[in-house]
Protein backbone atom coordinates (compact mmCIF):
# COMPACT_ATOMS: atom_id res chain seq x y z
CA UNK A 1 0.00 0.00 0.00
CA UNK A 2 1.24 3.50 -0.74
CA UNK A 3 1.14 5.92 1.59
CA UNK A 4 1.49 9.67 1.12
CA UNK A 5 0.54 13.03 3.04
CA UNK A 6 -3.20 13.73 2.58
CA UNK A 7 -3.30 16.57 0.48
CA UNK A 8 -6.29 19.17 0.50
CA UNK A 9 -9.32 17.88 -1.32
CA UNK A 10 -8.68 14.30 -0.87
CA UNK A 11 -12.38 12.88 -1.69
CA UNK A 12 -13.21 10.39 1.60
CA UNK A 13 -10.01 11.22 3.62
CA UNK A 14 -11.29 12.37 6.71
CA UNK A 15 -7.62 13.19 7.94
CA UNK A 16 -6.71 15.72 4.89
CA UNK A 17 -4.93 18.98 5.69
CA UNK A 18 -7.60 21.58 4.85
CA UNK A 19 -6.09 24.13 2.85
CA UNK A 20 -9.44 25.43 0.95
CA UNK A 21 -8.40 28.54 -0.71
CA UNK A 22 -4.43 28.47 -0.76
CA UNK A 23 -3.74 28.81 -4.46
CA UNK A 24 -0.42 26.61 -5.04
CA UNK A 25 0.97 29.16 -6.85
CA UNK A 26 0.69 31.83 -4.62
CA UNK A 27 2.03 29.01 -1.89
CA UNK A 28 5.31 28.61 -4.85
CA UNK A 29 5.80 31.73 -4.41
CA UNK A 30 6.03 32.62 -1.01
CA UNK A 31 8.25 29.64 -0.13
CA UNK A 32 10.30 30.56 -2.42
CA UNK A 33 10.46 34.00 -1.53
CA UNK A 34 10.77 33.05 1.95
CA UNK A 35 13.31 30.45 1.49
CA UNK A 36 15.57 32.58 -0.22
CA UNK A 37 15.03 35.73 2.27
CA UNK A 38 16.22 32.67 4.83
CA UNK A 39 19.02 31.68 3.03
CA UNK A 40 20.22 35.71 2.46
CA UNK A 41 20.46 35.78 6.51
CA UNK A 42 22.59 32.57 6.77
CA UNK A 43 18.90 30.50 7.76
CA UNK A 44 18.27 26.99 6.98
CA UNK A 45 14.87 25.64 5.38
CA UNK A 46 13.82 21.84 6.11
CA UNK A 47 14.94 20.08 3.15
CA UNK A 48 11.64 18.30 3.06
CA UNK A 49 9.98 20.07 0.36
CA UNK A 50 6.83 18.32 0.53
CA UNK A 51 6.58 19.19 4.36
CA UNK A 52 8.19 22.67 4.34
CA UNK A 53 5.06 23.33 1.15
CA UNK A 54 2.34 22.32 3.78
CA UNK A 55 3.54 24.74 6.35
CA UNK A 56 3.94 27.61 4.01
CA UNK A 57 0.11 27.17 3.15
CA UNK A 58 -0.26 26.63 6.91
CA UNK A 59 1.25 29.79 7.31
CA UNK A 60 -1.40 31.62 4.30
CA UNK A 61 -4.10 29.93 5.60
CA UNK A 62 -3.40 31.28 8.74
CA UNK A 63 -2.86 35.07 7.31
CA UNK A 64 -6.26 34.75 5.62
CA UNK A 65 -8.00 34.03 8.99
CA UNK A 66 -6.36 35.39 11.50
CA UNK A 67 -4.63 38.38 9.23
CA UNK A 68 -0.75 37.10 10.25
CA UNK A 69 1.14 34.32 9.55
CA UNK A 70 1.71 32.48 12.79
CA UNK A 71 3.10 29.00 13.16
CA UNK A 72 1.00 26.55 11.45
CA UNK A 73 1.75 24.25 14.66
CA UNK A 74 0.47 26.32 17.56
CA UNK A 75 -2.75 27.76 18.46
CA UNK A 76 -3.43 31.38 17.50
CA UNK A 77 -5.83 33.60 19.29
CA UNK A 78 -6.39 35.87 16.49
CA UNK A 79 -5.26 39.24 18.46
CA UNK A 80 -1.98 39.84 16.92
CA UNK A 81 -0.98 41.86 19.80
CA UNK A 82 -1.13 38.27 21.83
CA UNK A 83 0.61 36.39 19.36
CA UNK A 84 3.61 38.88 18.16
CA UNK A 85 5.66 35.90 19.58
CA UNK A 86 4.83 32.81 17.21
CA UNK A 87 4.57 35.17 14.02
CA UNK A 88 7.05 33.06 11.80
CA UNK A 89 10.00 33.56 12.41
CA UNK A 90 8.99 32.74 15.82
CA UNK A 91 10.64 34.36 18.88
CA UNK A 92 11.84 30.85 19.70
CA UNK A 93 13.19 29.96 16.30
CA UNK A 94 17.12 30.75 16.65
CA UNK A 95 16.91 28.85 20.27
CA UNK A 96 15.80 26.04 19.28
CA UNK A 97 17.35 25.55 15.74
CA UNK A 98 20.95 25.52 18.45
CA UNK A 99 19.53 23.23 20.54
CA UNK A 100 17.18 20.47 18.89
CA UNK A 101 18.16 21.48 15.31
CA UNK A 102 14.89 22.12 13.98
CA UNK A 103 12.76 25.22 15.16
CA UNK A 104 9.31 24.16 16.86
CA UNK A 105 7.19 23.28 13.33
CA UNK A 106 10.63 22.34 11.57
CA UNK A 107 10.61 24.93 8.43
CA UNK A 108 14.03 25.88 9.81
CA UNK A 109 16.52 23.97 9.91
CA UNK A 110 20.18 23.33 11.50
CA UNK A 111 23.06 24.02 8.79
CA UNK A 112 23.93 20.14 9.88
CA UNK A 113 20.02 18.72 8.65
CA UNK A 114 20.03 20.80 5.96
CA UNK A 115 22.72 19.16 4.48
CA UNK A 116 22.02 15.89 5.37
CA UNK A 117 25.12 15.49 7.54
CA UNK A 118 22.94 15.01 10.66
CA UNK A 119 19.63 13.29 11.11
CA UNK A 120 16.37 15.45 12.51
CA UNK A 121 15.66 14.72 15.88
CA UNK A 122 13.01 13.84 18.18
CA UNK A 123 10.11 16.46 17.91
CA UNK A 124 11.31 19.73 19.52
CA UNK A 125 9.90 20.62 22.80
CA UNK A 126 7.60 23.74 23.33
CA UNK A 127 9.58 26.77 24.23
CA UNK A 128 7.10 29.06 24.89
CA UNK A 129 5.82 29.75 28.18
CA UNK A 130 2.14 28.35 28.30
CA UNK A 131 -1.16 30.40 28.40
CA UNK A 132 -1.34 30.87 31.92
CA UNK A 133 2.09 32.34 32.20
CA UNK A 134 1.52 34.56 28.94
CA UNK A 135 -1.16 36.09 30.05
CA UNK A 136 0.59 36.79 33.69
CA UNK A 137 3.69 38.68 31.33
CA UNK A 138 6.01 36.09 31.93
CA UNK A 139 9.68 37.01 30.55
CA UNK A 140 11.15 34.64 28.84
CA UNK A 141 14.96 34.93 29.33
CA UNK A 142 17.09 36.86 31.73
CA UNK A 143 21.07 37.68 32.38
CA UNK A 144 23.00 39.44 34.62
CA UNK A 145 25.26 42.29 32.40
CA UNK A 146 27.00 43.58 35.06
CA UNK A 147 26.59 47.46 36.02
CA UNK A 148 25.11 49.26 33.31
CA UNK A 149 23.09 51.29 35.33
CA UNK A 150 23.82 55.11 35.42
CA UNK A 151 25.68 55.42 32.25
CA UNK A 152 24.12 57.19 29.35
CA UNK A 153 23.74 56.86 25.45
CA UNK A 154 23.55 58.57 22.71
CA UNK A 155 21.49 56.63 21.45
CA UNK A 156 18.94 53.91 22.78
CA UNK A 157 19.36 50.45 21.81
CA UNK A 158 16.87 48.48 20.33
CA UNK A 159 16.57 44.43 19.78
CA UNK A 160 15.28 42.15 17.51
CA UNK A 161 13.17 39.40 19.42
CA UNK A 162 13.32 37.26 16.62
CA UNK A 163 17.40 37.12 15.75
CA UNK A 164 19.21 39.24 18.47
CA UNK A 165 20.18 42.18 15.96
CA UNK A 166 20.91 45.18 17.79
CA UNK A 167 21.00 48.65 16.96
CA UNK A 168 21.69 52.16 18.36
CA UNK A 169 19.08 54.84 17.10
CA UNK A 170 16.30 56.72 18.13
CA UNK A 171 13.60 53.85 17.00
CA UNK A 172 14.23 50.22 15.46
CA UNK A 173 14.17 49.92 11.77
CA UNK A 174 10.47 49.27 9.51
CA UNK A 175 12.25 45.83 8.43
CA UNK A 176 14.94 44.02 10.13
CA UNK A 177 18.29 43.82 7.96
CA UNK A 178 19.07 40.25 9.27
CA UNK A 179 15.94 38.44 9.60
CA UNK A 180 13.11 40.26 7.74
CA UNK A 181 11.27 40.77 11.53
CA UNK A 182 8.93 43.66 10.96
CA UNK A 183 9.76 46.80 13.79
CA UNK A 184 6.55 45.68 16.39
CA UNK A 185 9.47 42.52 17.09
CA UNK A 186 11.87 45.07 18.46
CA UNK A 187 12.37 45.25 22.01
CA UNK A 188 13.91 48.39 23.64
CA UNK A 189 16.95 46.61 25.06
CA UNK A 190 19.57 49.24 26.91
CA UNK B 1 -18.07 20.39 18.92
CA UNK B 2 -17.02 18.65 15.45
CA UNK B 3 -15.02 15.14 16.99
CA UNK B 4 -13.93 13.29 13.39
CA UNK B 5 -13.74 9.58 13.64
CA UNK B 6 -11.61 6.89 11.67
CA UNK B 7 -12.14 3.59 11.66
CA UNK B 8 -10.13 0.69 12.43
CA UNK B 9 -9.10 -1.73 14.99
CA UNK B 10 -10.41 -0.99 18.27
CA UNK B 11 -7.15 -0.29 20.74
CA UNK B 12 -9.46 1.57 23.28
CA UNK B 13 -10.64 5.13 23.33
CA UNK B 14 -8.00 7.37 21.71
CA UNK B 15 -8.67 11.07 21.25
CA UNK B 16 -5.88 13.00 19.22
CA UNK B 17 -6.44 16.60 19.65
CA UNK B 18 -4.51 18.79 16.78
CA UNK B 19 -4.23 21.59 14.62
CA UNK B 20 -5.54 21.48 10.94
CA UNK B 21 -2.42 23.18 10.02
CA UNK B 22 -0.02 21.74 11.86
CA UNK B 23 2.32 19.21 9.81
CA UNK B 24 3.69 16.63 13.19
CA UNK B 25 -0.49 16.75 14.05
CA UNK B 26 -0.56 14.93 10.11
CA UNK B 27 2.23 12.71 10.61
CA UNK B 28 0.61 11.68 13.82
CA UNK B 29 -3.23 11.38 11.75
CA UNK B 30 -1.12 9.37 9.28
CA UNK B 31 0.55 7.37 11.08
CA UNK B 32 -2.77 5.83 13.35
CA UNK B 33 -4.38 5.35 9.84
CA UNK B 34 -0.73 3.17 8.72
CA UNK B 35 -1.51 1.22 12.01
CA UNK B 36 -5.29 1.23 11.01
CA UNK B 37 -5.99 1.50 14.39
CA UNK B 38 -9.85 3.23 15.57
CA UNK B 39 -9.30 6.72 16.65
CA UNK B 40 -11.57 10.37 16.50
CA UNK B 41 -9.73 13.73 16.45
CA UNK B 42 -10.33 17.11 16.37
CA UNK B 43 -9.10 19.90 15.20
CA UNK B 44 -9.06 22.43 17.84
CA UNK B 45 -8.03 25.68 15.56
CA UNK B 46 -11.27 24.55 13.85
CA UNK B 47 -13.29 25.21 16.88
CA UNK B 48 -14.91 29.24 18.19
CA UNK B 49 -15.32 30.67 20.97
CA UNK B 50 -16.41 29.01 24.22
CA UNK B 51 -16.10 25.44 22.08
CA UNK B 52 -12.44 25.91 21.39
CA UNK B 53 -11.96 27.72 25.32
CA UNK B 54 -13.83 23.93 26.85
CA UNK B 55 -11.32 22.27 24.56
CA UNK B 56 -8.30 23.88 25.31
CA UNK B 57 -9.40 23.06 29.17
CA UNK B 58 -8.86 19.17 28.35
CA UNK B 59 -5.68 19.88 26.64
CA UNK B 60 -3.74 21.53 29.65
CA UNK B 61 -4.99 18.95 32.00
CA UNK B 62 -2.94 16.88 29.94
CA UNK B 63 -0.48 19.22 28.67
CA UNK B 64 0.05 22.59 30.23
CA UNK B 65 2.10 23.67 27.28
CA UNK B 66 -0.95 23.41 25.34
CA UNK B 67 1.04 22.76 22.63
CA UNK B 68 -0.28 19.73 19.45
CA UNK B 69 -0.81 17.08 18.66
CA UNK B 70 -1.73 15.36 22.03
CA UNK B 71 -3.26 11.50 21.82
CA UNK B 72 -5.06 10.58 24.97
CA UNK B 73 -5.65 6.71 25.15
CA UNK B 74 -7.69 5.40 27.13
CA UNK B 75 -8.61 8.85 29.49
CA UNK B 76 -5.20 7.81 31.22
CA UNK B 77 -1.99 8.20 29.00
CA UNK B 78 -0.84 10.94 26.80
CA UNK B 79 1.42 11.01 24.31
CA UNK B 80 2.86 14.80 23.36
CA UNK B 81 4.07 15.54 19.67
CA UNK B 82 4.95 13.24 17.22
CA UNK B 83 6.49 10.18 18.84
CA UNK B 84 6.76 7.83 16.15
CA UNK B 85 8.10 4.89 18.53
CA UNK B 86 6.23 5.48 21.44
CA UNK B 87 2.79 5.47 19.38
CA UNK B 88 3.97 2.34 18.21
CA UNK B 89 4.97 0.43 20.79
CA UNK B 90 2.01 2.03 22.72
CA UNK B 91 -0.67 0.67 20.00
CA UNK B 92 1.22 -1.99 18.16
CA UNK B 93 -0.23 -4.84 16.83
Amino acid sequence: MHHRVPRAGDPGDPGAMNFAGINERDADRVHEMMRSEAEAGGYRFNPDREFTGNLIKGLLRNEQRYGYRSCPCRLATGKKEEDLDIVCPCDYRDADVAEYGACYCALYVSDAIARGTEKQAAPVPERRPPRSKRLAGAVVNTVSTGPLSGQTLSFPVWRCKVCGYLCARENPPDICPICKAKKDRFERFI
Amino acid sequence: MTVEHVNGKNKGSIMLYALSTCGWCAKTKELLRQMGVAFDFVYVDLMEGQDQDDIMQIVEKWNPSGSFPILVINNSKCIIGFREQEIRETLGP
